[in-house]
């Protein structure tokens, strides 16, 4: 693994050794002393060209604690904000000697753009592209669905799982990163959205579509992971007509909630749109795991940076 | 100028069908037959097994100038068309000040002629500013001395109906052409790419087959109910052919164009995120491809025209909903025809000669270009070797812009001579300065 830009380039194998490590990360943390010397004298660049505290903080504390050290470069404020293009700062960060580029862009693609395009050597992790993916948040989310539907088995996949995601596909990074990785765990995965919130095109995921929340639900999946509604991205509108009848037809609410089987996890990537998507309540419920999926985040993200970056890694992988 | 030299073309295929000599003299073909005698002061130039045609002609090409001189002049646009074989190129209108007055559609016709390198026919613009709102002064461009007969907002939709309706009538009193880029554009708000399978696993903002498709069934509708005659640019999907199909089965005075980058490359391509393929309209699918091969290869498609669009470096080096749409392709439009359909038996030599010079030739009212090969016509030709290949390298084109999707492929047939009336502005690939 040279890069972590997209779920489609891992295979089984590699996407459960990221698991695995991650799980051995988590132990670590556990203990008194959690700060690793496994990346001492490394500099790991976060490149934020969107505003993302909660990602950059998980990439930040993740880096800290594998004793790397962090460079946040983000938009506001600095020349990126003044027309320096992604090739210019990619440059510079190659010209400071840094180890490797946490990248989150909303252009779609900018991640392998700068694995690719030859502006810089270094590993790439893809903290989010546009509506393309964003592998860490699928990789923490199956990390933490794994904790429950499987664990004490670190090198276990998700065969056989059921899992629902509901909402705004069309503009879900999340949404594509999670059917991606899911599916190759061998999960089933059912997508319930909107007619307009599914992308023209999507027929051809590994995964089923359904426009009925409730007929989903009804299947008794094993997680519900809920999508933020990204209104900020919808251009053109009319994607639904007001948020009382999405919430109404596709809001996970309490009564939704409460007629799922026990062992249900409910799930979201945050941030929450509350009373919106996800019932308050629900959000705080018990089958919520959405705070342990941020911890997961840190663990996962670890992981990731131990793969590209110790040099022990590297060699395994040799 | 100088006077066009004497030259006699020894042994090319005509239309590539049999083989005949070719004299020109004073700037016109002055005789075709076999072993014609070399008058005294003749060049004789051997071009046994090469393909000869009337010269090329491009009805839509952006020069750039005025304005984009960074991307593209008239001077380095035109030796681009030269090295591609054309000897006539029209010019589109979107530069800055835009064409849309008499006086800029003069400057760059002015601009053309004393470039040289071939013929340059100013598009001018239907709607002030290509924004949509009003008419430019059409009548003052045609009666120009530029005499404008192609009007194209390219790189913007006429979309209001009543403007659309009103431009199409008013070109009829001058015997003038709107060449509509169909798009909608309130369905291709922020679009980045052809919507189907492709985006949406790329996540990018999808490009309806449906905004190109309405438009130019609404516009075949205006163009029969006023009785104009309409060309629609650069279409690209196979619902688009099959509405054009059908108005020319009506007898509706349509005709259409395909650009040679939507006869290869499909969305597969974007898959790397590489902005060289983003382009307007956008590459489709691999069954759209199929459809408008199929649709030059029987008529219903009039013209190859390249839509050449240079771009800087930095306007292309980005990420790719920021970087700029377009593609060069006036170095490359020969061999990509070639080898999509000429070498798979879809269209033969003198098609090519049709649907590359003469069709795009009558489109445009240009008089002297896509004339037969015959004595008494302009010195207009091209001798065209189909059997080397080259790999393409933007670093050894005329352009002035590295913007070639092409980069990297091995494609068939190499200029061997591009004469504009008499003067031979390329031999053997190399620019031939006057
Ligand atoms: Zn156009």
């Amino acid at each position: 693994m040279k890069h972590m830009i997209s779920i489609a380039d891992l295979s089984r194998e590699e996407a459960i050794a990221v698991l695995a490590t991650a799980e051995h990360m988590a132990q670590t943390q556990s203990r008194s002393i959690r700060k690793l010397p496994t990346l001492v004298g490394t500099t790991v660049v976060n490149l934020f060209f969107e505003d993302s505290t909660r990602t950059r903080i998980s990439f930040e504390a993740a880096a800290k604690r594998l004793s790397a050290d962090v460079i946040n470069f983000s938009a506001k404020g600095s020349s990126v904000s003044k027309g320096e293009s992604l090739k210019d700062t990619a440059l510079t960060l190659q010209a400071m000697g840094a180890d490797a580029v946490v990248v989150r862009s909303g252009s779609s693609g900018a991640a392998h753009l700068l694995a690719h395009a030859g502006w810089i050597d270094q590993p790439i992790v893809n903290a989010g592209d546009g509506a393309h993916e964003h592998p860490t948040q699928a990789l923490l989310d199956t990390f933490t669905l794994r904790r429950h539907l499987r664990p004490g088995e670190p090198e276990a996949g998700l065969d056989g799982a059921h899992v629902v995601i509901v909402g705004d596909v069309l503009h879900s990074r999340v949404a594509r990163s999670n059917v991606l990785l899911l599916t190759l765990l061998g999960a089933r995965v059912t997508l319930v959205a909107p007619p307009a919130l599914v992308p023209v095109g999507a027929s051809a995921w590994p995964c089923e579509i359904t426009y009925d929340l409730d007929e989903a639900l009804g299947q008794g999946p094993d997680a519900v992971m809920m999508l933020r509604v990204q209104r900020e991205r919808m251009v053109g509108g009319g994607f639904f007509p007001t948020a009382g009848e999405y919430s109404r037809r596709y809001g996970l609410s309490t009564a939704r909630a409460a007629a799922l089987p026990e062992h249900t996890r409910v799930m979201h990537p945050g941030p929450m749109n509350r009373g919106f998507e996800i019932a308050g309540d629900v959000a705080d419920g018990p089958r919520s795991v959405i705070v342990e999926q941020v911890s997961s985040g840190v663990f996962v993200r670890m992981a990731v940076l131990y793969h590209l970056l110790a040099t022990d890694s590297r060699e395994d992988a040799r | 100028m100088t006077t066009a030299p004497t030259l006699l073309l020894r042994g090319g295929l005509l239309y590539g069908e049999t083989a005949a000599d070719l004299l020109l003299e004073g700037g016109e073909i002055a005789a075709v037959g076999t072993d014609l005698e070399a008058p005294a002061g003749a060049e004789v130039i051997d071009v046994d097994g090469c393909v000869v045609l009337p010269g090329l002609v491009d009805l839509h090409t952006h020069l750039r100038e005025p304005g984009g001189e960074e991307a593209e002049t008239v001077e380095t646009g035109t030796r681009a068309a030269a090295r591609g074989g054309y000897t006539a190129v029209h010019a589109m209108a979107n530069t800055t000040p835009t064409a849309d007055t008499a006086g800029v559609v003069e400057q760059i016709a002015r601009a053309g002629e004393s470039a040289g390198w071939c013929t340059v026919r100013p598009v001018g613009a239907v709607t002030v500013g290509l924004a949509g709102e009003r008419l430019a002064e059409l009548d003052a461009m045609a009666s120009s001395r530029a005499r404008v007969r192609v009007f194209s907002d390219d790189g913007k939709c006429v979309h209001d109906p009543v403007l659309m309706r009103r431009a199409l009538e008013y070109v009829k009193s001058f015997d003038g052409v709107i060449a509509q880029h169909a798009q909608d554009p309130r369905l291709t708000e922020g679009a980045q790419m052809h919507e189907g399978e492709v985006s949406a696993q790329l996540g990018l903002a999808g490009w309806p087959a449906v905004a190109e498709e309405s438009v130019i069934a609404r516009d075949v509708l205006l163009a029969h109910h006023v009785g104009s005659r309409l060309h629609v640019c650069h279409l690209s999907t196979a619902g688009s052919v099959d509405i054009i199909r059908w108005a020319k089965q009506r007898g509706i005075a349509v005709t259409a164009e395909v650009t040679p980058h939507h006869l290869l490359l499909t969305d597969e391509s974007v898959r790397g995120f590489d902005a060289r393929y983003k382009v307007n309209p956008p590459l489709r699918t691999q069954a759209d491809v199929e459809a408008v091969r199929e649709g030059l290869a029987d008529g219903t498609i009039d013209i190859v025209a390249t839509d050449h669009a240079p771009h800087p470096a930095d306007a292309k080096d980005r990420e790719w909903d920021q970087a700029a749409m377009g593609m060069t392709g006036l170095e490359t439009a020969l061999s990509i025809v070639q080898s999509t359909m000429v070498d798979r038996e879809a269209l033969s030599w003198r098609d090519v000669a049709r649907v590359m010079s003469e069709t795009p030739a009558r489109i445009g009212r240009d008089e002297d270009q896509g004339r037969p090969l015959e004595a008494g016509s302009p010195a207009n030709v091209l001798v065209w070797d189909p059997r080397p290949t080259t790999v393409v390298d933007p670093a050894v084109h005329a352009s002035r812009s590295m913007n070639s999707p092409f980069t990297g492929r091995e494609l068939p047939g190499r200029n061997r001579l591009t004469v504009h009336r008499g003067r031979v502005t390329v031999r053997d690939g190399a620019l031939v300065e006057g």
